[in-house]
């Protein structure tokens, strides 16, 4: 592992700086243009979860290798109010009716892997991974 | 990935070549492969801008540009239509699941008309959707009394069914069906008052014949007036009875009255599926009912309950509006 940036989130324009070092990332990683989207699209919206909830929060971008394959993680960290019903988060449904974001299900389904801790109280991580297709 | 691109190229530089028909016709049938594949709508995207620059050569960056614009706001479109999908499946789910209640519920419900030589007795209950909301039960002991509570749930679909359960089960427990109709009320008002959410309200109308003596008592908590005709008289009353509807304060007395049935002479129980038309408001419903019946007056009680429905449906233009129950006894 190597290459570690950060980017704090505190006002919404921290979202597009974020979505900024991520595709930087992506693209510098070789992955698709298609590819280089969906990954900005998934830091925007644990971005956004961390500027709406949780009000401030780290954005944390590295670059993965292993096993001759490489990839892309993504962390959202904060210390805010953590989320009660792990297991609500992760199925889809109308959270926000008509709202213009697609949710933790969708970023699911945009990356590899996702995982999630969060206690009540003491603030939620989300980790996020893709690898490139070779 | 790298077959379809291909496949679409090739289809692409054909229908550019002559816009055909028949290419349009193939690339719809690419487009099912795609959708079988699950690919998602910036993967079309992006295979169209790469076929594209394939047989055009390098685009121009405008075009480029945009084209990379489209790809990144169809990822969210993407997610969006796939968490539409998702939910209409759960919706699928859900709709089976409700079959399978609705039948369970048809099921437990289920009540049987007692066959009685010295009273004759009939019923329709037709519900709008596909959990009835109104029930009738039927209580018979060893050939002294027979007895039938007529109930409407005031909400609808599953807690309207869950507490149909509860009616039922509150009569079963009462056991018997010589209690006093005033009694059975009192104590199914306690059950519901207790359990039951408070937008929750049943209306109920008991009625228990005495075989022997042919006596028909009754009590009524806040339901539809029953008809009682007279033969001799050749006339209709009203069986009114202005008991409150069940499970809405915990003590509450409910009153009984009762009549002498001569041959001839029937009751008509009925839910507000029979008397309220919305369509028709200024009609007298409850003159018409008298009027439909006083035609089939000579036919039994089952087909007096089937003529009543045939003819009401035919006002309502065939489209019930509320669930439609209907129980006759004729002596
Ligand atoms: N970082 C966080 N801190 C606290 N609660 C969070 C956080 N992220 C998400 N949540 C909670 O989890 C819920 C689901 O989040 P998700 O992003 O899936 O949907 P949403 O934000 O409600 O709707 P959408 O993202 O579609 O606008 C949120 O409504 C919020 O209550
Ligand atoms: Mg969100």
């Amino acid at each position: 592992m190597s290459e570690k940036s950060i980017v704090e989130i505190v006002t919404e324009w921290d979202i597009v700086t974020a979505r900024q070092q991520g595709r930087n990332e992506a693209k510098a990683i070789g992955f698709t243009t298609v590819d280089q989207a969906r990954i900005a699209t998934a830091i925007s919206e644990l971005a956004k979860n961390i500027y709406l909830y949780a009000s401030e929060g780290d954005i944390i971008i590295e670059r993965l290798e292993e096993n001759n394959r490489i990839g892309i993680a993504i962390t959202a960290i904060d210390k805010g109010p953590g989320i009660a019903n792990l297991q609500s988060v992760l199925e889809d449904s109308f959270s926000n009716s008509g709202s213009s974001s697609v949710g933790i299900p969708a970023v699911k389904r945009l990356m590899d892997k996702l995982e999630i801790e969060s206690e009540v109280g003491k603030g939620t991580k989300v980790r996020i991974e893709k690898w490139l297709k070779r | 990935m790298g077959y379809l691109q291909v496949q679409y190229e090739k289809i692409l530089s054909d229908y550019l070549k002559n816009q055909s028909e028949e290419n349009l016709y193939i690339g719809q049938n690419y487009i099912r492969q795609l959708i079988q594949k699950n690919i998602t709508p910036e993967e079309v995207i992006n295979i169209h801008k790469q076929a594209v620059e394939q047989l055009h050569g390098t685009l121009p960056k405008y075009v480029e540009h945009a084209y990379d614009f489209l790809i990144e706001v169809m990822v969210h479109y993407g997610l969006k239509v796939k968490e539409h999908q998702s939910l209409l499946m759960k919706q699928e789910e859900l709709r089976i699941e409700m079959d399978i209640a609705t039948k369970i519920q048809n099921l437990m419900l289920k009540t049987n008309i007692p066959k009685l030589n010295q009273i004759d007795i009939g019923m329709v209950s037709v519900p709008v959707r596909k959990m009835n909301g109104d029930y009738v039960y039927f209580l018979q002991d060893d050939g002294h009394h027979v007895s039938v509570a007529v109930t409407d749930v005031v909400g609808k679909g599953v807690p309207a069914a869950l507490c149909m359960s509860m009616v039922k089960y509150g009569l079963d427990t009462l056991e018997y069906a010589n209690n006093n109709p005033s009694y059975v009320l009192e104590v199914l008002n306690r059950i519901i008052e207790k359990s039951v959410d408070d937008s929750m309200f049943v209306s109920l109308f008991y009625g228990r014949f005495d075989v022997e003596n042919n006596i028909f008592t009754y009590g009524s908590a806040g339901h539809e007036p029953a008809f009682y005709y007279n033969a001799k008289e050749s006339k209709f009353y009203d069986l009114e009875s202005k008991g409150l509807l069940l499970g809405i304060l915990p003590e509450v007395k409910y009153r009984q009255s009762e009549i002498h049935l001569n041959d001839g002479d029937f009751i008509i129980m009925l839910t507000d599926g029979v008397t309220e038309f919305r369509k028709l408001e200024e009609l007298d419903s409850r003159q018409l009912i008298r009027d439909i019946v006083m035609k089939f007056k000579h036919l039994n009680a089952q087909q007096m309950c089937d003529e009543l429905y045939k003819q009401i449906l035919c006002y309502q233009n065939y489209q019930l509006e509320d669930d439609f129950t209907v129980v006759i006894m004729k002596k």
